[in-house]
């Protein structure tokens, strides 16, 4: 099957550079059969590379430990539902993740638009197609995941254990469908370029798809930072991470773009802004992904460190020069029609919020390669997440500011009356909010937050008057009931109502953030068995420890060992955690049984959640009490190898030696290190995330189709008879 | 070489050849319905779609209290003469839509 997975991404390869040749032909020739050929290759391109996806996860799933990827990133101990996983886990197989992902979105979206856009649709083709050919040739070339090995062994490395967490599963996909996704804003927008079809219809026609790789990019923050959260045993969920500054960059400038393209379909304006945004979120898509796999930059997230630096750099540098080039060629052509009537304009307020995300990813971008930077001049430093915070979180509040107010400002211009109408609810209610932290005490010293809260607080507000009125104005129009008035509303304006939807959720999530960061409690103890902690009004009692081995299909998977933690409040028990630590087999001939704590080891960490506050614990366990165990069945283990005795003895004296040490482990009285974090409102964080994951589906859902339907009467009857059926 | 992985290369392949080589055995002359006048009529489409959204836009902040009635009226006068105007340049490029593609 390897040699059919070969064949498979020699043939992709030679597609996507058919693919690309092809939408160049048609372009500079005109011929519309060439460039439905073109369009088809890239279907043809998806099919191929599922076949190759396919047999990779066939191999994975089939122990099928021939394959080299297979050998070092998966084992029979690796549960089934992880060994699916497994195959994005190495950088063969993330890359031929992302270009099956390219290919796939590419198609539909070449299907979705080929009675569209004629003229750019064969030069977005052979750009996606390019950038197909260039991951294809990689794994051709570089990085194969169908790599054999001549003595194929037993059992394989097994999967980094960090790496087994549900969302794992669905994380990775959901980042590289949004770095794919915004591959495509990016190919149309070089079309519209090339071709000088530089109006509102490449936008009209990609938006969605923007839309969707905004989205898709979103969740798999999102899905990245609930991992770190409870997996990675720091008890933080945003690090400032290269590689989460990574997927963070092109979320940034890809929301400025979804909300700056509104004018320019509105009002003509902001051609050359758009433009350069999109091509700016695309080439840091790829930017993202280089980071992912390179290595260039330390990260707890990059899994795997290669040589595939040049060939990125070398794509990057000529997407930066091709972006610049086209935009330099078509200035001209992309003159605005209008200019801004006032500042009091929603128009002024999106400008403003575009400032506010491109300054953001400015100062992510230069954080993130602040150690690339000094190392160039000799002296490599990196800028901490303090850094990160004193900058960014005056931004983000500016932030959720402007989205409360953009959604009450009109277009074009406001009067100071309606402003005043507008806004006395939503600011009223902002400022009541903060008026009740501070009466309720502990927020005044936390400006940042009370702002943060305040301003939430006036966001809600203001999208509850919009739904308010935008009802009660339905319902004068129809005789609905209130909420099929609401229904209806929403309906009809699912653009708006789903970006509100959007702006609630983002503000839930930093209310989360705001409190979780400015009232957390968090301490490091070591303690004994009986010993009790205090921490933000909890006492932990580190009742006892525990330990286990676990199996599976009859071989050790790992031992784990860890503390039962009893939590309680004002003397009352609330719950009991068991935070644990697992340790996976590594290869020690000469320790058995002390090379299993020499390996990967994960935290498992253990908390009460609860929609006001997480209690949360993880755990370092002392091994010392338990050395003098291993080393003892390390010798006896070793004796029975010099004494050629049979392989079973020697493991099953493995196997009784490490449920001695687990038992020694638990019925001793070991200390531990217990890092014990209190956190407020961390649950909110998660559910603003399900709400802008709600608010983008309302968003991006189709238009009813009686909108597009056309009706022959006179000009101005039918405007307002075609207006009539949305 | 194992013959089935030898075959079902071939069969992809032949797969993707029949595919992407179909549009061209079928020629351009197929293709030609869609003319330069198609390409027009998708962008005023796209134009009238965008005008109608600035319509109901304009109409949804008037009911919910941000557009005063002297300023919508005049918005929205200007808006559906820009609409009507589109509408008179579909009809002119002939109103229809462009054939099916392949």
């Amino acid at each position: 099957m390897a040699t059919l997975g070969r064949a498979c991404l020699i043939l992709s390869f030679a597609i996507a550079l058919y693919g690309l040749g092809a939408g160049l032909a048609a372009w500079r020739m005109g011929r519309r059969d060439i460039a439905a050929s073109a369009r088809r290759s890239v279907y043809a391109l998806a099919g191929v590379l599922t076949v190759a996806m396919v047999i990779l996860e066939v191999a994975f799933v089939g122990d099928d430990f021939s394959f080299a990827t297979v050998a070092s990133h998966s084992s029979t101990t690796t549960p089934a539902f992880y060994k699916m996983a497994a195959v994005w886990s190495s950088q063969e197989g993330s890359l031929l993740l992302w270009v099956w992902l390219l290919a796939s979105w590419s198609s539909l979206v070449l299907f979705l638009t080929r009675r569209r856009m004629r003229d750019v649709t064969p030069v977005a083709t052979a750009v996606l197609a390019g950038f197909a050919a260039f991951f294809a040739g990689l794994l051709v070339f570089t990085a194969s995941p169908f790599e054999t090995l001549a003595a194929v062994p037993v059992d394989g490395s097994g999967l980094n254990p960090l790496l087994r967490h549900p969302s794992m599963m669905i994380h990775p996909p959901m980042l590289y469908s949004g770095y794919t996704l915004f591959t495509v804003p990016f190919a149309f927008a070089v079309g519209a370029l090339a071709t000088g079809k530089v109006d509102a219809e490449w936008i009209t026609a990609t938006r969605r798809f923007a839309l969707a790789a905004w989205l898709f990019l979103g969740i798999g923050i999102i899905l990245g930072a609930r991992w770190s959260y409870a997996e990675l045993g720091w008890g933080g969920y945003w690090a400032w991470d290269p590689v989460e500054n990574a997927s963070l960059l092109p979320w940034l400038t890809g929301t400025a773009f979804i909300h700056s393209i509104m004018i320019q379909e509105k009002r003509g304006m902001l051609k050359v802004w758009n433009v350069s945004l999109v091509l700016a979120t695309g080439i840091l898509a790829i930017l993202g992904t280089f980071l992912v796999r390179s290595g260039i930059l330390d990260s707890i997230h990059a899994f795997g460190a290669s040589t595939l630096g040049i060939p990125f750099v070398v794509l990057i540098v000529g997407l930066i020069a091709l972006s610049i080039g086209l935009v330099a060629w078509r200035s001209s052509l992309m003159r605005s029609e209008h200019r801004i009537d006032s500042l009091l304009s929603r128009e002024a307020a999106f400008l403003f919020n575009n400032l506010l995300f491109v300054g953001l990813a400015f100062v992510v971008f230069f954080g993130t390669f602040f150690p690339l930077i000094t190392d160039a001049l000799g002296d490599r430093r990196n800028l901490g997440p303090p850094w990160f915070n004193r900058i960014t979180v005056p931004l983000a509040i500016a932030l959720v500011g402007l989205a409360g107010l953009a959604p009450l400002i009109s277009w074009r211009r406001a009067t100071r009356a309606n402003l005043r109408r507008n806004l006395a609810i939503p600011v009223g209610f902002g400022v009541l909010v903060a008026i009740a932290l501070v009466a309720a005490g502990g927020v005044a010293d936390r400006p940042a937050a009370l702002a943060m809260f305040a301003l939430a607080g006036f966001l809600v507000a203001g999208v509850a008057q919009e739904l308010w009125r935008g009802t009660r104005a339905r319902r004068t129009m129809s005789a609905d009931s209130w909420p099929l008035a609401v229904v209806s509303l929403v309906r009809r304006n699912r653009r708006r109502y789903g970006g509100y939807l959007v702006h609630v959720g983002m503000a839930t999530l930093f209310v989360g953030v705001a409190a979780s960061s400015a009232f957390q409690h968090a301490r490091d103890v070591r303690i004994r068995p009986g010993q009790t902690a205090a921490i933000g009004g909890y006492d932990i009692r580190y009742a006892k420890p525990v330990g286990r081995v676990e199996t599976r299909d009859g071989r050790v998977e790992r031992i784990v060992l860890g503390a039962q933690l009893v939590v309680s409040k004002d003397g009352k028990v609330l719950s009991t955690l068991e935070p644990t630590r697992g340790y996976y087999p590594a290869s020690a001939p000469f320790a058995p049984v002390s090379g299993m704590f020499g390996g990967e080891s994960t935290s498992e960490v253990r908390m009460i959640a609860g929609l006001r506050r997480d209690v949360w614990s993880a755990v370092e366990p002392e091994l010392s009490s338990v050395r003098p165990v291993m080393r003892t069945y390390d010798r006896a283990i070793r004796r029975m190898a010099a004494e050629k005795r049979p392989v079973d003895q020697q493991v099953l004296a493995f196997r009784v030696g490490l449920e001695k040490v687990v038992q020694t482990y638990a019925a001793g009285q070991p200390p531990a290190t217990f890092r014990m974090i209190v956190s407020p409102l961390v649950a909110w964080i998660w559910i603003g995330g399900i709400i802008v994951f709600g608010g983008g589906l309302v968003s991006m859902w189709p238009a009813p189709r009686g909108v597009r339907r056309r009706a022959p009467a006179g000009y101005a009857a039918r405007v307002a008879r075609e207006l009539g059926r949305a | 070489m194992d013959v089935l992985v030898v075959l079902a290369i071939l069969v992809i392949l032949a797969a993707v050849v029949w595919v992407i080589g179909a549009p061209l055995r079928a020629g351009a002359a197929a293709e030609e319905g869609a003319g330069p006048d198609a390409a027009g009529f998708e962008e005023l489409e796209a134009e009238k779609a965008a005008k109608y959204r600035e319509i109901r836009d304009a109409e949804l902040d008037h009911r919910t209290g941000k557009l005063d009635e002297t300023d919508w009226q005049a918005v929205d006068r200007q808006l559906r003469a820009e609409a009507v105007a589109i509408l008179r340049e579909i009809d002119r490029l002939g109103g229809r839509a462009p054939p099916p593609d392949r």
